[in-house]
């Protein structure tokens, strides 16, 4: 109980993970919260290649977490720039009705 | 001891404010719910020895990250309550496909364990003592990572140019001012002309002409004023 191993980072990381998966379901219209879930997954990601490479010594899994880092950043910024130029076309950020975007 | 206690008061912090931002009713409050998670993230990162990512965590993702989110939140003038429909409809959905999903992750973590091998099929095994996390991160990151290094920042700077075409716009009806346009102006239309100096533009006569006067107006009231005007209609 009082020993911090890797099981203890895989289960913050799975639960964080499930998180996410439920943010998005939860949050269908809001594709604000539904990009927050992808970040909250994104860290959940980055928690297991963190209690890996903390366990068995090994640098190469910060290394991962860190491009990791770097591809969440420009999905951000990416998907808040279609949520903006989105928002100025329709005056809404419904989610349901961006399969007009199609073609 | 104290680091196991530590990681169970940043890990239950963690996932508390991970729920709240995935079922908080104001936005801008989930924004900030997040900040809350990548700080205790961090802290989790700091526990696990991974200093540099922990400090990379709070200046990228609180400092650029999140502002941007909050920046975006607040920018827009949402409807937000419009947004939360069917909220209580998808959330017996979102809980079973969430607790199935977990119960498989806890399922692969109770059957899953290292190869006998594993200790000695490590890439870049840390050192003992030595150097910081920081500089064996530097040190590999460097030299064997170096394309991927490169890699990740030309996806920042595709990411940046991205969000740049896409946000910019023109508006109609603003005025700017264009040089090429004033350079490649057309000299047929535009005169030249050389003024001596302190000369006003009276002296040189190109001032634009006059309107032409207008003409009298007519008079409307023509009832009350038609014994002054006589002859007038």
């Amino acid at each position: 109980m009082f020993d911090i191993g890797l099981v203890h980072y895989l289960t913050v990381g799975a639960i964080l993970f499930v998180l996410g998966i439920f943010g998005i379901f939860l949050n269908r219209k809001n594709v604000i919260v539904i990009l927050m879930s992808v970040e909250l997954i994104l860290l959940a990601v980055n928690m297991n290649l963190v209690g890996f490479s903390s366990v068995l010594q090994d640098l190469t899994g910060q290394i991962f977490a860190m491009l990791i880092l770097t591809v969440a950043a420009a999905e951000a910024a990416i998907g808040l720039a279609i949520v903006v130029i989105y928002y100025r076309n329709r005056g809404s950020i419904e989610v349901e009705d961006i399969s007009t975007l199609r073609g | 001891m104290i680091a196991a206690l530590a990681f169970y008061f940043f890990a239950a912090i963690l996932i508390a404010s991970a729920v709240m931002v995935v079922t908080s009713r104001n936005p801008v409050h989930s924004v900030l719910f997040l900040i809350l998670c990548f700080f205790n993230a961090s802290a989790l990162f700091l526990i696990a020895g991974a200093e540099f990512l922990a400090m990379i965590l709070v200046i990228v993702y609180v400092g650029a990250v999140a502002v941007l989110f909050l920046f975006v939140v607040m920018m827009l003038d949402i409807d937000f309550a419009r947004l939360r429909e069917g909220f209580q409809r998808y959330a017996p959905v979102g809980a079973a496909v969430g607790g199935v999903l977990f119960l498989e992750l806890l399922m692969v973590l109770g059957t899953w364990r290292f190869a006998d091998d594993a200790a000695s099929l490590r890439i870049n095994p840390t050192t003992p003592g030595g150097i910081s996390n920081t500089a064996a991160i530097g040190r590999i990151l460097y030299t064997d990572y170096i394309y991927l290094f490169q890699a990740s920042g030309a996806v920042l700077l595709v990411a940046m140019l991205g969000a740049i075409v896409l946000t910019l716009r023109d508006r109609p009806g603003t005025k700017r001012q264009s040089v090429a346009v004033q350079v490649a102006r057309d000299p047929k239309l535009v005169e030249t002309r050389a003024v001596a100096l302190g000369a006003g533009l009276d002296t040189i006569g190109i001032r634009r002409p006059l309107p032409p006067p207008e003409p009298p107006k007519k008079v409307e009231h023509a009832a009350d004023h038609a014994a002054d005007h006589g002859g007038h209609h």
